[in-house]
């Protein structure tokens, strides 16, 4: 049962061949059985879970149910859920347990699906490998002396170890694709707005999306029937109609043209991802796919770019954590501005501290035009780059990550080693467009790799459908970790 | 450019972090490696180029001026550090 699909777990539960109560019960003994090693999950509530189960089992009993009913989901740490500890991987809201749904929780919750737990992430999703969690590194189910990527990398790791039936992650700079990649997942960024952010804890508000991961591109179509959608409570919610992501998954794909920026396979790129890469594309070729070369050639900065518009945004966000309202506050200190210092010192990580403090400077007087307005110059730069390129192709595609997943430790004490991880999908995230990445064969130390889609804004139910017929095609998708 | 301590110093009680001098040179290093990386962005020609903070070029969406939220103070207040009649308290800031 749990190799199964969501559409096959569905009709299971529909049929009455299980319960909902069984099957949460399931993984909840799976989960008991491997998180400890690798440490997925921040929070569990079996009770709560359960809860939810014995209600959708009623629910079957009515007639009143959709794709998702009974099916447990992992929720990323981000996501506020009510009565749910909520930390978002940081010491800062140890103790946080919300008062409130956010918007995707609330379609999870209306669908009928199970809340199974909250996965683990890097402190307020700053971080590519995990191991900016105040509560411990994930580890890489296909290698537990490795990374699983991140920030979204409890997600990864409990959807690669079949901890749970799909989950959800965020994506500001990479976040989702890039440990899916690295966990041998598939995993989708949808257009900037698409997905409501009311609820999911700020990091770079302009470029924060979230979206599902999963085992295939069908269970991503409908994972994000349920989470996207207008939300008058988030001001860059996009009034669009509804749509259905599974409608286009099987078209054939003759004709489609894919193009290739000739910047994503110069240097940088490991042997073992480029061949994996390769491999796809020939099998895209045989699909009936042609190629196309292009050039995007500003991607090259959205590094730069990057790492001044997200601290900046996340020095602003987080200046709400002030020890006041809730969350961590010192346990001694003097007056109110000491109070504000010891508690966010203390409070905060690492990474999150410097990130701050790089967005504090880009911001202060004097340097606002040199960095956050050529920053944001150059961001137009680089979407414009995409929208010259979509007039010659249909969909983008190039390696998720330069390698496959890195040992624990390995970028330790070097933040820019980190950050040239997300070099292939930042730009992406700049642009606001979606992106994608599912599994595409192994590369060293047989650790998976990811084949990154990139589609024009709003073509979420192509790129699933370009998905969806190399998963048919093709079963590296179906591959799973020996655990 | 490169920031000084004294730079970093600023930034820190800006940012309202506490940091020993120990933290304050850490973070001169590495912030000074990461300020290389972006440097990258200088060189680039951007003359007439509009900035860009948002892919989608909305405006603002307005709502009525009405109530939309329910008073839940107490569900509020549930997580705060320390409370007091309702009130959140801090160390006292006005003599």
């Amino acid at each position: 049962m749990i190799h199964s699909s969501l559409t096959q777990l569905g009709a299971a539960l529909r049929a009455k061949k299980i319960s909902s109560v069984e099957l949460t019960q399931s993984y909840l003994d799976r989960i008991a059985q491997l998180n400890p090693s690798l440490n997925a999950f921040i929070t569990l509530n079996p009770e709560m879970s359960l809860a939810q189960a014995r209600e959708a089992d009623t629910r079957f009993a009515s007639g009143k149910v959709g794709a998702l009913t009974g099916i447990p989901i992992a929720q990323k740490d981000i996501f506020c859920a009510k009565g749910w500890l909520t930390t978002c991987g940081s010491k800062m809201l140890h103790n946080f347990v919300s008062p409130y749904d956010a918007h995707v929780i609330s379609q999870f919750n209306n669908a009928g699906a199970i809340n199974l737990g909250k996965t683990n992430m890097d402190e307020f999703a700053m971080g590519s490998s995990n191991e900016t969690s105040h509560y411990g590194a994930v580890k890489n189910p296909w290698d537990t002396a490795r990374v699983p990527g991140g920030s979204s990398g409890g997600t990864a790791a409990a959807v690669a170890a079949r901890l749970c039936a799909a989950a959800t992650g965020t994506d500001t700079g990479g976040s989702i694709r890039q440990p899916a990649a690295l966990c041998g997942i598939s995993g989708l960024k949808p257009t900037y707005g698409v997905v409501s952010r009311y609820g999911m804890i700020a990091f770079a508000s302009s470029l924060d999306q979230a979206g599902p991961m999963g085992r295939s591109a069908e269970d991503l179509a409908l994972m994000l029937n349920v989470m996207a959608g207008f939300d008058e409570r988030d001001s860059t919610s996009l009034q669009r109609d509804k749509e259905d992501y599974t409608r286009d998954l099987n078209k054939p794909l003759t004709g489609l043209r894919i193009g290739l920026p000739k910047e994503f396979f110069a240097e940088g790129m490991g042997a073992d991802v480029a061949k994996a890469v390769e491999a796809a594309l020939a099998e895209y070729k045989k699909l009936g796919a042609v190629i196309v070369d292009i050039s995007l050639p500003n991607s090259k900065l959205s590094v730069p770019v990057y790492y001044v518009l997200a601290p900046a945004e996340a020095s602003s966000n987080l200046s709400r954590f002030d020890g006041v309202r809730y969350g961590y506050r010192a346990p001694e200190y003097g007056d109110l501005a000491d109070m504000y210092e010891k508690s966010r010192a203390q409070g905060f990580g690492a990474e999150v501290k410097r990130r701050i403090m790089i967005g504090t400077y880009v911001l202060s007087h004097g340097y606002y035009d040199a960095y956050y307005l050529q920053a944001q110059k150059i961001r137009r730069l680089i979407a414009q780059d995409f929208t010259e390129a979509y007039k010659q192709c249909d969909v983008i595609m190039g390696p998720t990550s330069p390698s496959t997943a890195f040992k624990l430790g390995e970028k330790g004490d070097d933040p820019v080693q980190m950050y040239l991880s997300d070099i292939y999908t930042i730009a992406v995230n700049l642009a606001g467009l979606p992106g994608m990445s599912i599994p595409c064969g192994f590369g060293a130390n047989d650790m998976p790799v990811g084949l990154q889609i990139i589609g024009n804004y709003f073509d979420e139910a192509r790129m699933l459908n370009v998905a969806h017929q190399f998963q048919l095609a093709t079963d590296w998708h179906s591959r799973a970790p020996k655990l | 450019m490169s920031l000084s301590l004294a730079d970093v110093e600023k930034v820190a009680r800006l940012a309202r972090l506490a940091m020993n001098d120990q933290e304050l040179q850490a973070a001169q290093a590495q912030l000074n490696n990461i300020f290389g990386l972006i440097a990258e962005m200088q060189a680039v020609d951007t003359k007439g180029v509009e900035p860009m903070s948002h892919s989608q070029d909305l405006a603002q969406r307005l709502r009525e001026d009405v109530v939309t939220e329910s008073n839940q103070r107490e569900a509020f207040q549930a997580v705060a550090p320390q409370v007091e009649q309702g009130l959140y308290l801090v160390p006292q800031v006005i003599e």
